[in-house]
């Protein structure tokens, strides 16, 4: 019914290895980007983009990030909030340097900036691997924290160490600070993240990607056929490290427009983001905005129903987001450990054959 | 009968439609999380006196209050989701009750237009009324409980700090590294040596820190502290050994949760305090009007300690103002921008504490477009573990504003210059 693919005929090899090669799936594709762009900008208010999109989408990119690393080249990391704090750190001291550039460049000098950190912390992934990466990871986590929050000069010496988004502007439109629209800021990051999803879908398939999950999948094999387990394992940090400053630098500047580094970046953020790529899916650039879709959103929901709908007292309705956040999440890795998109794949290989199953 | 059900819920919810009160009063507090021992009794100080005002006189100038409560657990991003979410309800006043919280939030207030009261604490230099129009900090600041702190230490040591050793314990955090310029500031002026060790949040860990105390051998220790921090730093210093009366806290220290757990170790610890600690006469009417009808915030356990009696004055000032805003618009129901007019005319006296059922419980203060601080004036008090109280030390203190002025100038006008605002009053 759904997935028809009678009379969906490729005749080359480039219909064929596109991304989306059922018809079907390309449209609708199609059609989530068009209302995403076209239609929620003219809908959407404060709450929806300050309480909804903008960490969904923040942290969508963030989970791409973490998906390289962990889900296709294998290395466990625990630095996701370290580097993160980069990426909010270099925005903002490129925020107050240049205060004339566009906030485009800022982000992305801002990614480029972590991707150098991010290779120097991927150093001992060519001596170390699996737990023993976590724990040289973990270092980076508490590190970078530990930096800046006691050097000043990262937050330009102010009296409470917190660094504050001044007004920043891309072509005349603000995007950073109190009296930016609801809209602008939406589309400024979800110009990123479809940009980072398509970045990451394109490498994770081309020669770099087929590296990185040969690593994965056995390092000395991998060495043997010719993967320079050097390169594949610190491109593998670059490009994490790259989108997941990108999403910090995000996460500061539009987002929250303030940041307290030990509480914004600390080691909950690198389990939350790990959370998402874990739930939503290793390996997987769908499964990185399901997990964040399912961590971002899902407490909300539960809030809203609880206090708003329910009335419930706000404490009681706080526990039971846990504990209900909680038992999904282990739910999740007992009935399906490869996350929600391999739920979704499922799903979609049974409508394909509906109603004519094997 | 499952059909029944849903349609009788469903008219009901249709036939209580929104709520007609317009007093609307946002709660962001925190319930859950290492901040909830602290957070939970100031939070319901703030809602039963409201409620108490709902149900003793029917709302304020006639016109019921409608408290909307929101959980933040002390995070910043659930901060702004829950300062997103009420701010539709045109909300008259945001008391967070957390420095990371209002330092997210002062841009945003001030950019839709609503008032902020930090009260003891947030940004010191709100209190440049012409920089930040929208924020409150009245009674007093971080700054000048740094400076009463050092005031009172000065006393006992017959006017002179010189030579001593004094080590500040904070909140690795915005919050705990507001009161280090000052301190700084003032051991220029009264040459004792200070000494800086930071806890990072949320504080269960700190052992290094007291083992660094026992070698230093400060002769004071004073503490930046909340939550659990206070908790496991009070059983620390007792530990240690160290003397409790040399061990001097914040006003965010200084509560029943904080000293109970280190039980009669923590016998004779002080603290700082922004209001008098006491039993008011507006506590009969909140366990009557309240508590025994069944309609407190909590389980009514609370009514009288220190956050409960700080929760309520905050609640005190807020309907101060809300009434003061009445007054000068003449019309029962008021905006945001009424309530922000009235903050700055506020002027609290002896007999407004007194019809309020709480005489004494603060400074006289008056707020002025230039100062959103007040008074400025803190005390000092002492935990008496056998009678399980705290018992004031001293009466109100000043500080030292030779030395916060000219501070508070600096960084108000290093915030206006870094988000371009003109100073100026509304």
């Amino acid at each position: 019914m759904l997935y028809r693919e009678a009379g969906d005929f490729h005749t080359s090899y480039r219909q064929d290895g596109q991304t989306f090669p059922i018809r079907f799936d390309r449209y609708r594709y199609y059609a989530v980007l068009f209302v995403a762009v076209f239609v929620v900008p003219f809908l959407i208010n404060d709450y929806w983009a300050n309480s909804i999109l903008l960490p969904f989408l923040i942290y969508a990119i963030a989970a791409i990030g973490l998906n390289i690393l962990v889900g296709y080249c294998g290395q466990v990391s625990l630095g996701t909030g370290g580097f993160m704090a980069v990426g909010a750190y270099a925005c903002y001291k490129l925020m107050t340097a240049m205060p004339e550039v566009s906030m485009f460049v800022h982000v992305i000098l801002a990614g480029a900036i972590t991707a150098l950190v991010g290779v120097l912390f991927g150093l001992p992934s060519l001596r170390i691997k699996g737990f023993y990466l976590a724990v040289a990871t973990l270092a980076a986590q508490f590190f970078l924290v530990w930096l800046f929050n006691r050097v000043p000069w990262f937050y330009n010496y102010s009296a409470s160490g917190q660094i504050n988004a001044p007004e920043r502007d891309t072509f005349g439109i603000l995007i950073t600070g109190p009296n930016t629209e609801a809209w602008a800021t939406y589309l400024f990051c979800l110009a990123f993240t479809i940009a980072s999803a398509l970045i990451a879908r394109n490498l994770t398939r081309g020669a770099m990607g087929r590296q990185w999950m040969a690593i994965r999948d056995m390092d000395i094999a991998a060495e043997i056929i010719g993967v320079s387990p050097m390169r594949a394992k610190l491109t593998a940090f670059a490009v994490s490290s790259f989108f997941v400053g990108i999403s910090g630098a995000l996460f500061f500047s539009v987002y929250l427009g303030a940041v307290e580094v030990g509480e914004a970046f600390g080691i909950n953020k690198s389990f939350l983001v790990l959370f998402m790529i874990i739930i939503g899916g290793l390996g997987s650039i769908f499964g990185s905005f399901a997990g964040a879709a399912f961590l971002v959103v899902l407490p909300v929901a539960l809030k809203v129903v609880g206090s708003d709908i329910l009335g419930w007292p706000t404490d009681v309705v706080a526990h039971l987001q846990l504990l209900i956040v909680g038992g999904l999440i282990v739910t999740f890795l007992i009935a399906e450990p490869h996350g929600l998109a391999q739920l979704w794949r499922v799903a979609k290989e049974k409508l394909r054959l509906w109603p004519f199953p094997y | 009968m499952r059909l029944k059900m849903t349609t009788l819920a469903l008219g009901a919810l249709l036939a209580t439609g929104p709520a007609l009160a317009d007093l609307v009063i946002p709660d962001l507090s925190y319930r859950t999380g290492p901040y909830a021992a602290n957070g939970i009794p100031f939070s319901d100080g703030y809602q039963d006196y409201l409620t108490l005002l709902n149900e003793r006189d029917g709302g304020i100038g006639g016109e019921k209050i409608r408290l909307v409560e929101c959980e933040t657990g002390y995070n910043t991003e659930k901060g702004v989701e829950c300062y997103e979410a009420t701010k539709g309800e045109n909300p008259l006043v945001y008391q967070p009750l957390s420095t990371g919280i209002t330092y997210q939030l002062i841009p945003k207030a001030t950019a839709d237009g609503i008032p902020m009261h930090t009260m003891g604490y947030g940004r010191t230099s709100a209190v440049n009324g012409e920089v930040f129009n929208w924020v409150f900090n009245y009674p007093a600041n971080y700054w000048d409980a740094a400076s009463v702190a050092i005031k009172y230490l000065l006393d006992e040591n017959g006017g002179s700090l010189d030579g001593k050793k004094i080590t500040l314990i904070y909140h690795n955090s915005a919050y705990g590294k507001e009161p280090i310029r000052t301190l700084e500031e003032l051991a220029k002026k009264h040459g004792y040596e200070l000494g800086l060790l930071p806890v990072d949040p949320p504080g269960q860990e700190q052992k290094s820190q007291w083992l660094q105390i026992r070698r230093d051998r400060p002769d004071y220790v004073i503490m930046w502290g909340w939550g659990v921090q206070n908790q496991v730093a009070i059983q620390e210093a007792a530990n240690i050994r160290f003397p409790m009366e040399n061990f001097i806290g914040i006003w965010w220290a200084g509560a029943e949760p904080d000293v109970l757990p280190a039980g009669d170790a923590a016998n004779g610890y002080k603290a700082l305090n922004m209001n008098m600690p006491g039993d008011y006469p507006v506590f009969a009417d909140i366990r009557q009007y309240v508590v025994d009808a069944g309609k407190a915030a909590g389980d009514g356990s609370n009514v009288g300690n220190v956050l409960y009696t700080r929760g309520m004055y905050a609640a005190m000032l807020a309907a101060e103002a809300i009434k003061l805003a009445q007054e000068q618009t003449g019309s029962a129901t008021i905006d945001a921008a009424a309530m922000r007019n009235a903050m700055e005319s506020l002027n609290v006296t002896a007999a407004t504490m007194e019809g309020w059922g709480a005489p004494g419980i603060g400074p006289e203060f008056n707020v002025s477009c230039q100062d959103h601080g007040g008074s400025g004036m803190g005390l000092i008090q002492q935990w008496d573990a056998s009678a399980k109280e705290w018992k004031p030390l001293t009466g109100f203190i000043e500080s030292d504003q030779e030395v916060i002025a000219p501070l508070v100038s600096e960084d108000a006008a290093a915030f206006a210059a870094e988000n371009g605002i003109t100073p100026g009053c509304l």
